[in-house]
């Protein structure tokens, strides 16, 4: 398993070809209160770069990309039901999709977590 | 080149303050101010509703009307050339809501006059006091002096404890009712108080001499029942409470009557009222209290969960390609625990339970039209 990140403050779990996806604590800490999330329809083909869901605070929205392409495998149907898990739990129970990753070259421009430190610091 | 935009942002004599409690400062109307503390916007919101908030407003202009006659009467005539309000009919001790119109019947700004006995006192917006203060000196100089108090801040003390709290520092703010102002010594500084706010809550608003702006703040925020509370939950608050917030809701191309706001508008500036007319876009105003507007500002209740943020774009129904409206103010109404907005909408449609739908992202999202405000307010009438 590894953790990878990017300069969008999204984190990855890579669990052989599947790759479940969040916001950073350091996003959930600039965004604020989070009071909806949206999220894909399972079985959505993203690309890389593409807005694939979006987290509202009370003040603002914000897009969460597609880190990597793939298929939606699957999503957080908890976080929708409770928004507040991602300030709550973002590194967690706040995953918001999970992707059959379609290229795994396009995990090596992705930040590991002493990088994404240094990108946040 | 340099861009010239970027002069400094001003400061409240409160910036260190709102700094040291860990405010997160960002700019606004040419101030740096705190959009949030440390509770962040849901906790400061929810604690304005339950006890009571404290919020630094300084960034707003405050003006004395002072008549050259030493006649109150006079300035009050004065300011009616400006204003579609009875300012006439307003007693010493007391304050209304008003605007300054343009013109074509649009509004310039929205702004509070109070009469102090031999002078009217005025709160504008932060981003047109110098327009409105230019405005003033243009066509009231003949009968005023204008003052612009810029060595005072401005505090608002909101919710339910505003009451106790403002009590250990002012003996007699008990028996001022909604809309009471005038001056009182607080905690032994020369202020001006009205009780009165932006948020639905009950509560004051407080001038203050700048240089004991710190000391008054610092005292009252040792009541645990006040915090500080930042622009994200005054918004959030002030949404809730119906209340406009100057060029978003209303600006120079919204009448007072488009705005829904024929209530601040009294019958004798309406036609066939002891002074009616007079103002700035008499004959437009005056022809939608008569014949109606064709748009209409409303509360919107979006039915799902997602926010309906400024901008949107308004729809008869989910698949017209032709707009009806537009989204003015919304997002999450942390009382309600669901979204709000409002915006403008034609008057045909503009009925409560009337169901509209808005683009965001892409999708036709449901709202319906409602009264409000959308949380009761507690005023002490």
């Amino acid at each position: 398993m590894t953790i990878l990140f990017t300069t969008d403050h999204e984190w990855l779990r890579i669990e052989g070809d599947v790759a479940t996806i969040g916001v950073t604590d350091y996003a959930q800490s600039q965004l604020g209160d989070v009071v909806f999330v949206e999220l894909p329809k399972v079985g959505r083909s993203l690309k890389k770069a593409e807005a694939a869901a979006v987290v509202e605070s009370v003040k603002a929205a914000s897009d969460v990309y597609a880190p990597i392409s793939g298929d939606v495998l699957e999503v957080n149907e908890e976080l929708a039901a409770e928004p507040a898990l991602v300030n709550s739990d973002a590194a967690g129970k706040a995953w918001f999709f999970k992707l059959k990753i379609k290229d795994k070259s396009e995990l090596d421009g992705l930040m590991d977590e002493a990088a994404y430190a240094k990108h946040t610091a | 080149m340099l861009a010239s935009d970027e002069s400094p942002l001003h400061h409240t004599p409160l910036h260190a303050l709102h700094v040291a409690r860990g405010g997160k400062m960002v700019p606004f109307a040419g101030y740096e101010m705190p959009v949030q503390y440390a509770a962040g916007v849901l906790r400061e919101h929810q604690h304005t509703r339950s006890a009571a908030g404290l919020f630094d407003v300084s960034h707003m202009g405050q003006l004395a009307l002072r008549p050259k006659s030493g006649k109150v009467e006079d300035a009050a005539l004065a300011l009616e050339r400006l204003v579609p309000q009875d300012i006439v009919a307003v007693a010493p001790g007391r304050q209304r809501y008003a605007q300054f119109t343009n013109p074509d019947g649009g509004i310039l700004d929205d702004l509070m006059v109070a009469n102090f006995g031999d002078h009217l006192f005025l709160v504008v917006n932060a981003a047109c006091k110098a327009e409105d203060e230019a405005h003033l000196r243009a066509h009231l100089s003949d009968v005023c002096m204008i003052d612009s108090l810029a060595d005072r801040a401005l505090i608002a003390l909101q919710g339910p404890k505003a009451e106790s709290a403002l009590a250990k520092f002012c003996a007699d703010v008990g028996g001022m009712k909604f809309m009471d102002t005038g001056p009182r010594k607080v905690a032994g500084f020369d202020c001006f108080v009205s009780r009165s706010g932006y948020t639905g809550e009950d509560g004051f608003e407080i001038s203050v001499p700048a240089e004991h702006t710190e000391a008054l703040v610092t005292a009252l925020l040792e009541n645990s029942d006040v915090l500080p509370i930042g622009l994200g939950a005054r918004d959030s608050l002030r949404l809730e409470a119906g209340l406009c917030l100057y060029g978003h809701d209303i600006d120079t191309t919204t009448s007072p009557v488009e705005g829904a706001l024929e209530w601040s508008v009294q019958k004798s500036r309406r036609t066939g009222g002891a002074r009616a007319g007079g103002f700035p876009g008499t004959e437009a105003i005056l022809a939608h209290f008569e014949k109606g507007a064709a748009r209409r500002r409303v509360g919107l209740r979006p039915e799902g969960r997602a926010p309906v943020r400024e901008g949107a774009v308004l729809f008869a129904d989910s698949s017209s390609a032709q707009p009806i409206g537009k989204v003015t103010s919304g997002g999450f109404g942390p009382s309600l625990n669901a979204p709000v907005a409002m915006g403008y909408l034609p008057s045909s449609l503009a009925t409560t339970g009337t169901q509209v739908f808005a683009e965001v992202r892409g999708q036709r999202l449901p709202l319906q039209v409602a009264p409000m405000p959308f949380v009761p307010n507690t005023y002490k009438r």
